[in-house]
Order: structure tokens, then sequence, then C-alpha cells
């Protein structure tokens, strides 16, 4: 396992949340989302542009901008 | 009695369709006081049950960051709805859950709705909703909003909580014992002082404390300072020690606690897999093609130009019906009035201005049936997923797009619904710099005043010159926005975190009420105040009327004209009908009786409170290369902007000049010694850029929730469009043009 930061995942690559590195209303709005550590998820795709990203996290769809991706650290499988 | 149900859930949790399933048709939006979120409330009856029911903003929290919380919050807290019935979404139990939590948390009679539990099940995922409904000690209903099945439970559970209100019990989630121990330490204290009690429960008002809630705090602040710095002690001293010996803060750790709880709960039974049908969902398949780095960004474009399409194609026969009748309606005023000020007054200010009220209608609601099938299928979230790269750098929102594309973003639209297409969005400073910024768009009235003026100067390239156009505004929009976002709305973006959820086919009953609600709150909002300002405007044009003594000099010389012409030419003229054939010299006394018709109808105008602006303003005005007939035609434009051609015809004596029709103005224009193009295009820069139609103010008040930023739009916008049509023609005049 190692440890990343969610703007280095590649498309399809799974992960589980390491740790939120944000607070305030960011950090509240993460992990009001469900993005806790010990959470799985998996990138499903990014937009046109490459930013946003698209999450996938038990069992729904969500998106947040790169630099807020920059906040969360993720362990992937090698 | 009549008990009150609150609908609290997450978005997209089918919250709205269960509100229409058990209201039908009873039910009414408001707005909640001072804010622009919708409060809409309703009534159920059935099986003997009468239930006043509220739909709760859909948020995915219980804390105070945004409006749509704290709404939700203070309702629970202070109105105290018997029941809080609460939206799950079955194939999202987890999620849903944590805020199920915080509601059970505040201490109320909560009852589950276990919402699309068939597609829970199409998913693989099977749901022991007793086994649940143990667990956390309330009840726990499956339901499918969409077909309304499970809806009579549903009440029938609600009605026997609110009958017999149990004590609800704390859910005991364990928050680790640093938590744990400050609760215990502050909740008597809270007991004591009845700190807030009379709302919420002492250990929510602790844990709020401990969560660092700027709403909770800031009331504890005022009133019981002493008991509330010591409470903020005891969350600093919590904080410091988290922060020293595991890298956290309290609010983390708690939401890291809350989905523990979840997590532990659904292994308890709750939920069981069919791990055998990991299959790709439908809303995945179709995201492989609408997202799709290329295809994607094409059917996008696709899909706003049909939405544009239907929103002005679809309108317009409904318009021209109802031009027709307003101009039938004006037909009888006409021939049953008496000459005089009365009939001015209900011709040109309240027929007129009524069927300016209504003649918004069918724009706003072709618009709004469109964007609520593109809301409420998911789509519109996948535009702002696409587009939120491109408008974030101007500090607006990815949603932002759909405003300015109604607004005129494809030249033709219209500010109104424009404005009002902003409630898409739900980040307030995106949203407000959005409105502000949509006026700038080309809008259809717009384009008759920008045509007139290009056939008169720049005719050798129209198509060109109107690509300038466009070009111009969306610049100058994204440009202006950006300012905005660095001055007077300044701050932060929004976080962006935002679900995309699975594409739903639309219900027919929602987009139709959804369309209908919209519609109606114009009409009966906006409407009233626009119909008093048109007839402020008419009295502008009007008064103070020519003295008797000028009017008279004109009907003295129509008489003189009429009585040297030939007796028989005069008669055949004065019983001619309007259609009628006329010989050449009875063609020529009309010629001549028009031209001091409209010589008289000029000498009103400057003589009225507007044409006295218009003159007064010319000292400032020439700096940007207007006269006073543009003047008072551009004050005209504020009622609505195909009157600047209208009102530009009258001042230039030529009588009525009808927008769609403007070739003579355009022609005398081209010749008039005071126009040349440098002219024409510092006129097509303010109309651009200067203050929007008065029925946009209405709505950009309506929609910001304050007449501050309604009167910022006209002020601003109109010292923005001076600022560039001067330094246009300034420049222009230097270098030669």
């Amino acid at each position: 396992m190692a440890q990343i930061n969610l703007r280095q995942m590649a498309v399809n690559q799974q992960g589980v949340i390491a740790a939120i590195k944000a607070d305030g209303e960011l950090g509240r709005r993460i992990r009001d989302m469900g993005l806790v550590p010990g959470t799985e998820f998996s990138v499903r795709g990014r937009a046109p542009l490459k930013d946003p990203v698209a999450l996938r996290i038990m069992g729904f769809t969500l998106s947040l901008r790169n630099n807020e991706a920059d906040h969360i650290e993720v362990e992937v499988k090698e | 009695m009549s008990h009150t149900i609150a609908l609290a859930g997450n978005p997209n949790s089918g919250k709205t369709t269960l509100f229409n399933t058990l209201t039908g048709a009873r039910q009414h939006v408001g707005n909640y006081p001072g804010v622009t979120v919708e409060k809409k409330t309703g009534i159920y009856k059935s099986d003997g049950h009468d239930f006043h029911l509220v739909d709760l903003p859909g948020t995915y929290s219980m804390t105070a960051y945004s409006m749509e919380e704290v709404i939700a919050r203070d309702f629970i807290a202070t109105e105290k709805p018997a029941v809080v019935v609460d939206i799950v979404d079955a194939a999202n139990l987890e999620r849903n859950l944590y805020l199920t939590l915080q509601i059970i948390e505040m201490g109320v009679q909560v009852c589950i709705a276990l919402n699309m539990i068939d597609v829970a099940k199409s998913r693989g995922v099977r749901i022991d909703a007793d086994r649940l409904s143990e667990l956390l000690g309330v009840p726990v209903v499956p339901t499918v909003a969409r077909s309304g099945k499970g809806k009579k439970q549903l009440m029938a559970a609600a009605a026997e909580i609110a009958e017999k209100p149990s004590k609800t019990k704390s859910p005991g989630i364990f928050y680790g014992d640093d938590i744990d121990a400050a609760l215990s330490e502050m909740t008597p204290l809270i007991e004591q002082a009845g700190l807030l009690t009379e709302h919420y429960p002492a250990h929510w008002v602790a844990l709020k404390y401990l969560e660092a809630d700027e709403q909770i705090v800031s009331a504890g602040d005022s009133i019981h300072p002493a008991l509330s710095a010591r409470l903020k002690q005891v969350a600093d001293r919590v904080a410091n020690h988290l922060r020293a010996t595991c890298d956290t803060h309290p609010e983390a750790l708690i939401a890291d606690q809350r989905f523990g709880f979840i997590k532990a709960i659904i292994r308890q039974g709750v939920i069981e897999i069919d791990d055998g049908q990991n299959r790709l969902h439908l809303s995945d398949k179709i995201d492989k093609v609408l997202l799709n780095r290329l295809a994607g960004p094409l059917i996008m474009i696709g899909i706003l130009l049909l939405l544009y399409h239907v929103t002005f194609a679809f309108s317009d026969p409904v318009i021209v019906w109802l031009e027709s009748a307003f101009a039938g309606l004006r037909g009888i005023a006409d021939a049953h009035m008496a000459q005089g000020l009365l009939k001015s007054l209900v011709i040109s200010g309240m027929i007129d201005g009524v069927g300016g009220v209504l003649g918004f209608v069918p724009i706003i609601m072709f618009m709004f049936f469109g964007i609520t099938i593109l809301e409420d299928s998911g789509y519109l979230t996948r535009v702002a997923f696409m587009l939120d790269r491109v408008f974030r750098v101007f500090g607006l929102h990815g949603s932002s797009v759909m405003a300015f594309i109604v607004s005129g973003g494809i030249a033709g639209g219209c500010a109104v619904p424009g404005v009002m297409a902003t409630r898409t969005l739900k980040s307030p400073k995106e949203r407000l710099a959005t409105l502000l910024t949509v006026p700038f768009m080309n809008c259809g009235a717009k384009l008759p005043v920008f045509a007139m003026l290009i056939s008169a100067f720049f005719a050798y390239n129209k198509a060109w010159m109107m690509f300038v156009i466009t070009l111009i505004s969306w610049g100058g929009a994204l440009l202006i926005a950006k300012l905005l976002r660095i001055t007077v709305i300044r701050g932060a973006p929004t976080p962006f975190i935002m679900e995309l959820p699975p594409y739903r086919m639309p219900t027919v009953q929602g987009v139709l009420i959804h369309t209908w609600e919209r519609t109606w709150q114009y009409v009966r909002k906006a409407g009233t105040i626009i119909l008093a300002i048109s007839i402020l405007l008419w009295a502008m044009m009007t008064f103070p009327h020519l003295p008797a003594e000028r009017a008279g000099q004109f009907e003295t010389a129509r008489e003189q004209i009429i009585a040297q012409a030939a007796p028989e030419t005069a008669r055949e003229l004065r019983s001619a009908g309007n259609g009628d054939e006329l010989s050449a010299s009875a063609l020529a006394l009309r010629q001549q009786v028009n031209a001091i018709d409209a010589e008289k109808a000029r000498a009103a105008l400057k003589y009225s409170m507007a044409g006295r602006i218009g003159t007064g303003l010319e000292s400032v005005s020439h700096l940007a290369g207007f006269d006073w007939r543009t003047n008072i035609a551009l004050v005209g434009g504020f009622a609505a902007k195909e009157v600047i051609v209208s009102t530009l015809g009258t001042a230039y004596s030529m009588g009525t000049v009808e927008a769609e029709n403007a070739g003579g103005l355009s022609r005398q224009l081209a010749e008039s010694p005071v126009w040349r193009p440098l002219t024409a295009f510092s006129l097509i820069l303010f109309v651009m850029f200067y203050s929007p139609c008065f029925v946009s103010v209405v709505c950009i008040a309506r929609e910001a929730g304050s007449w501050k930023w309604g009167a910022f739009a006209m002020a601003f916008n109109t010292v923005l469009a001076f600022i560039l049509a001067v330094s246009v023609y300034q420049a222009g005049t230097l270098l030669g043009f």
C-alpha cells in the first residue's frame, strides 16, 4: 500500500481514504458526503478539461475539483 | 388538530417527488423570510389523517454552512414539527443515514421513509427495514415515491408517533473517550443554565460547541456569555488535545464516528448485497457517452441549443397570440373611450403594462419546462461538471452557463428568465455574480437596436459585426463577473463537491407543478411591481404636456394645410378609411399632415420629464457622442430595450417606428451629420452594458433577496457602460474615426 494524493490517481484506480487535510467549510463538505478515513472508492472519470474528477463512493457518484482533491490523502494498492 | 410534518432528506432522495405524491395539487410555494430559498407547504388528507406538510430544503448534513442547512435546522428546532419524516435513498443508505443520525440527535420524533426501495432492489441491494428500525429506534417504512407505494403506511406511522410521542433517546453514538468525556462535562452545565434548551437538547448543544458551530456558539455568546466562554474553553482543550495526540480535530472526529456508527449498524444484518450482480448501472453506461471527452461537449452544445430553441421558438406563437389579444383590447379601449389623459393612461400605461408583464410568461414557462426536465433527469449537474473548469476561472460555477444562454448568450434570449434560471445554482456567491452579469447578454430586445445601427453604419459586413457584438457581450460579462468576485462579492469559491445523481426519468407531475409554480410566482410577485413601474414610466414620457399655446400652433398649422388644399382632396382624406386607395393629391396632403403630427410628437416628447432628463444629460452624454434624442431613447429603453428604436423614431420626428421595421430611421441616422460609425458603435456598447430593463431589475432584486442588488445593477451597469462608451468614443475620435 502506498499513500498518494487523490489528484494523482488514474481513472478506474481504486483507493481508500487515509486522511482529510482540509478543515472549515471545505473539510465539512468533504466529510458530509462520506469521504472519511477508511472509505473505499474508485475514480470514475474526469471532465473533458481534466478537472473536476468523478468518484464512485458507497454506491453514488461524487464530483470535486482537483484543488479540493489536493486535501485528500489516499491509500492505493501498488 | 392538524399536525405539522416536516420532510427532510438529502438532495436527490426523492423528497420533492414524495411531497408531490402526498399533497397533489394542495400545495403552496413561498419563501423563507428574508432568504430566497423556497418554502413549500401542503396538505395531506387521507384515512382520517389531516397533516400540514412542509418540504424542507434538501441537505446532506445539519451544520450551519449553507443557507439550506440553517433553514432546515431552524425549522425543526423552532417550529417543532410533530414528526420529521426523513426521506432516505435506499440505494444510498450509508450516506443518507448521516443526516438521519443528526436529525435524531436533535431530539425530535423521526420517521424514516426508505425511499426508492425498488431501485435498490434492482441493484441487488436488499434492506431489512425492521432490523434498521430496531437498531435506530425509529419507525422505518419502505416507499416508492414515484408510484406512491408505501405513502399510506408512511403517514400512518407518522400519525402514530405524532399522537403518542415517545421520549426519543439519543442514538448512543460513541464519539471516543475524549469527546464523550467533554460531552458529559458540558451537558449538565447547559442543562442547569437552560442554554438554548427550549429549542435543542443539551447534549446536542454541547456537540455543536465541540464542532465549533458558528450559529450555536454565537447564540450562546449573546445569551449566556460566561457559560459560553466556559464551554468554549472545554472545546478548545479537547481540540488541542486531539491535535497533539492524533493530528485531528473534534469536528472531523465526530463525523468519522458517525460514519463508523452507521457502518456498524449496516453490518448488523440490515443490508444484503448480491455480489453476483456487480454490473454496470444504466447511469454509468449513459455517462460513458454523455461525459465522453469528445462526444460529451458536442452533445451538451446540442442539448443547450435545443433548450434555447424550445424556450423561444415554442413560446413565440403564444406571444404572438397574446400580442394580438392585447392589440384587440387596445382597439376596444381606443374605440370606446373619450380622447384624453385617461385613455392614454389606460392604453399606454395599463394595457401595455399588463401586456408587458404577460408577454414574458410564455418564455418563462417554456424555459422552466425545459430546465426542470434537465434538472430532474440529472443532466444539469453533468453540464456543471463539464463546464466548471471554464467558469471557475471567472469566479462562477459550471451551472452558470444555463442562465447566460437563456439571457441571450445565443443572441436573442431574455434576461428575465435568465435571471430566474440562476435558481438552479446552489452556491450563493457564484449565483449572485451570475445573476448580476446575465443582463449583459444580447437579449431579443437589444437586437433591433443593434440591427438598426448596423444596417445604418456597418451594412458592408452585418454578420461579422453581429459576431463581434456577441463576443464582446460574453467577454464583458465574464470579465465583469470576475471583477465582482474580487470586489463586492469577494470570497473563496464555494466547494464544488457535488453528487452526480443517477439519471432518472422526470415525472410528469413534478415537471408540471414546478413549471407552474415558477411561472405563477413571476406573475404574482414581479407582475404587480412591473405594472406599477410601467405606469410611472408612461407618466415620465407623457408629463408635463406641451403648453396649450404650443400644441395649438401645431393644430393651426395642420388646419392651415388642409384649408389650403383643394376642398375635394381634403374631403377625400377625411372620409378615407385606413386601407383605402388615395389619389396622388390626397396622399401628398396626408404626408404633410403626418409630418406635422410627427413634429408635434417630437416636441411633446422633448417637453416631457424623460425629454428634460435627456436634454439635461446632454452636457455629459456628448462625451460618448450621444445627443438629447439618443438620451431620451435610452431613458425609454429602461422600460424595455425595444422602446429605444421607437423613441429614437419619435425624437427624429418620424412618427411611429416599428422596432422590426426601422429602415427609415436607419437611413435618417446614416444621413444625419451628428452620427458616424463611431457614434453608432459607442451606442451599441452602451446599450449592451447599461442598466437592465426594469423587469429584469425587479427579477434581480427578487432573486437576490434584496432591492440593494436591483439598485446596484442599475447604477453599476450604467456607470460601467458610460465609461466604456466614452473611452471608445474619445479614443476613436483621437484616432480619427
